[in-house]
């Protein structure tokens, strides 16, 4: 039987997520250098963590539906690591230049 | 019309239990809704074939005869899209996965009945749309859309057609969520892991791939989608963006989806020869293990597609290597079904001839994927016809030669009639002769520096393309032939029994055709899979 989670929460939810969109559009007009994007993806970790835990019922699942939640990021972070590998690496030669 | 009448003296079947157009449009049966992938996937493969024949006949001269370059980028594009999106990545999962995985397990139907009919109604409309542009225009960008040149450059029908690719992807996605929670939640009484058939094993790891990587595909859609219509710099250098990133993400997908289309076949492949040797499939335990290391490793080898496309040489070492690690379980596989062969009571039936030149002509597939992983190799053969022969060799010679070994084995459990084994070993042999024609003397005029996606080519390169049309047209006849014998099998074949192969599964426990929901009883399972005892114990 799937948990039963009480209105009040999605309302509460809901909130927070409108509010987490005012201050990204907010900090979009302030200039915080490189702050920028790791405030943007924050605010966005967070918001996507609250939907995943609250509104998809992640929070209440039982261990496989756990599992494959986490595959879900073990794959965003096998995606992120290898694409970066490339990017980091771009300028780098196995030998040095005359 | 006529109706095939197929068993209907017998009791009551999945086909028989409702009438009309609507009770099969509304079904939420598993086995009716695997009949509707069944003639779905068939025109998109008649329609990619249409293609491929055009290709070869353009193909014959090295000048152009029937087309010029704009309407042949439209045409292999259309092939590519077709056959991959349309016909392999559905066809084993949802035909035979559909039909099969309750029947195998032992319940009644899949863990979601109506999310399966909606993965059909999803593929449809995908379906549709990609129709629709193919008749309106068309789209020149290769299945890949690679960019900047989609993003920004093509005029062709880039928009539908990635939406229809971003729509499919959820039809793909839910049959594989609904596969992977029937398989964890509806196991008859008895039925382990460890005593499924290596069939589920295999669809389970196709569905893992189908559940964790196509979201990605439809996230690459949608960033292709915001550049093209919104002008959001991510791919387009001029806006900031990096065509590279495009790559890494389309083949964060595509390269796991191969395996979305072998894995199955590789499934279908060790039912027939665990059937058709009498023996348990050797080495039981790493074949079904084989399934999900392929599936874990197939994550982690994308960017080999994207050796000489300007990515750095550390990471390329990495995928380089990690390429090759995916020979490993895929040769357990197949020295393990070797392995069973050896000392088999080897019955050469139809099914067992598909999946004899489905061996050889995986290893050759899988072999040259090595000379592919090799980065000086690689530099030298990408993108010639040395990659287009690989890449069929894996994906006709083994995934649609598995669909056919598969669809030949369990076409009497589906039906409930036999076709004519002289005309269906004929067309197996007829096939496996077509293809190697027409695909062999790709590796060699590849080999040579012929590149693919080109109407024209140079003149000593015309021998090799004559052979490989040639061997197209053999092939399109052993292709053709299935439709007519299979066809005529509903109305004039012989009925068949429970059993008619005498092979071990819950699956030909039950009535051909099945009835409506798969078991009189839930059986209770107590011995593990390929349990093969006398003969004449179990044809029936």
């Amino acid at each position: 039987m799937a948990h039963i989670v009480p209105v009040r929460t999605y309302l509460m939810v809901g909130l927070a997520l409108i509010l987490l969109t005012a201050i990204t559009v907010a900090v979009a007009y302030v200039d915080l250098g490189p702050l920028n994007e790791v405030v943007a993806l924050a605010v966005a970790a967070i918001k996507a963590t609250l939907i995943v835990l609250i509104f998809m019922n992640a929070r209440y699942a039982k261990g496989p539906t756990k599992l494959f939640i986490f595959m879900g990021l073990i794959m965003m972070a096998i995606f992120m690591v290898f694409t970066m590998d490339d990017y980091m690496t771009r300028q780098w030669t196995l030998f040095t230049q005359p | 019309m006529a109706v095939p009448t197929l068993a209907l003296p017998q009791k009551k079947n999945y086909i028989n239990a409702g009438s009309g157009l609507k009770s099969w449009l509304l079904t939420t049966d598993h086995k009716r809704i695997a009949i509707l992938y069944l003639i779905s996937i068939s025109i998109m493969f008649l329609l990619g074939g249409l293609m491929a024949a055009l290709i070869r006949m353009e193909l014959l001269t090295p000048a152009a005869d029937l087309m010029g370059s704009d309407d042949y980028n439209r045409l292999f594009t259309s092939h590519g899209v077709v056959m991959i999106f349309g016909f392999l990545i559905p066809s084993i999962p949802a035909v035979l996965g559909n039909f099969l995985i309750p029947l195998m397990i032992g319940a009644k139907d899949l863990a979601f009945p109506r999310v399966n009919l909606l993965s059909w109604y999803i593929y449809m409309v995908a379906g549709v749309m990609v129709l629709w542009v193919l008749f309106n225009g068309g789209l020149d960008t290769g299945w890949t859309f690679y960019t900047p040149y989609s993003s920004s450059v093509s005029t062709s029908e880039v928009l539908p057609t990635t939406l229809a690719v971003f729509i499919m992807g959820f039809s793909s996605i839910l049959t594989g969520l609904n596969f992977i929670v029937t398989i964890h939640t509806m196991r008859a009484p008895g039925m382990t892991w460890f005593r499924m058939p290596l069939f589920l094993w295999s669809m389970y790891a196709t569905s893992l791939i189908m559940l964790l990587g196509t979201p990605v595909l439809g996230i690459t859609m949608l960033l292709l989608f915001a550049e093209r219509v919104f002008g959001v710099g991510i791919f387009d250098p001029a806006l900031g963006g990096d065509p590279l990133l495009f790559q890494h993400f389309f083949w964060f997908y595509s390269h796991p989806a191969v395996y979305i289309m072998i894995l199955p076949s590789m499934g279908v492949i060790s039912e027939v020869i665990a059937a058709f040797t009498r023996k348990r499939i050797f080495g039981y335990r790493f074949v079904a293990f084989s399934s999900i290391a392929i599936a874990i490793f197939g994550f982690l080898v994308w960017a080999h597609h994207m050796f000489v496309a300007g990515m750095s040489i550390h990471a390329a070492l990495i995928f380089s290597l990690l390429s090759y690690l995916v020979a490993i379980p895929s040769a357990i596989k197949v020295f393990n079904w070797s392995a069973t062969l050896y000392k088999g009571s080897i019955q050469f039936s139809t099914p067992m001839l598909y999946a004899m030149g489905f061996l050889g002509l995986f290893t050759i597939g899988g072999l040259t994927g090595l000379f592919l992983s090799a980065l000086a190799l690689d530099v030298h053969v990408t993108d010639t016809y040395f990659v287009v022969a690989h890449f069929h060799f894996i994906m006709v010679g083994g995934a649609v030669m598995g669909y056919l070994a598969g669809l030949h084995f369990w076409w009497p459990k589906i039906t409930g009639r036999m076709y004519s084994e002289t005309w269906a070993k004929l067309a197996a042999l007829i096939t496996f002769i077509g293809f190697n024609v027409t695909f062999f003397p790709q590796f060699i005029v590849g080999f040579l520096g012929m590149p693919r996606r080109y109407h024209t080519y140079a003149p000593e390169f015309q021998v090799l393309n004559i052979l490989s049309t040639a061997g197209a047209s053999i092939l399109a006849v052993g292709m053709i032939l299935p439709i007519f014998y299979l066809t005529s099998s509903l109305w004039s074949g012989k009925r068949a029994g429970k059993n008619p192969w005498g092979a071990a599964g819950l699956e030909w426990e039950t009535e051909s055709p099945p009835p409506q929901f798969n078991f009189d009883e839930t059986p209770v399972v107590t011995v593990g899979a390929y349990n093969y005892g006398p003969v004449e114990d179990k044809i029936g």
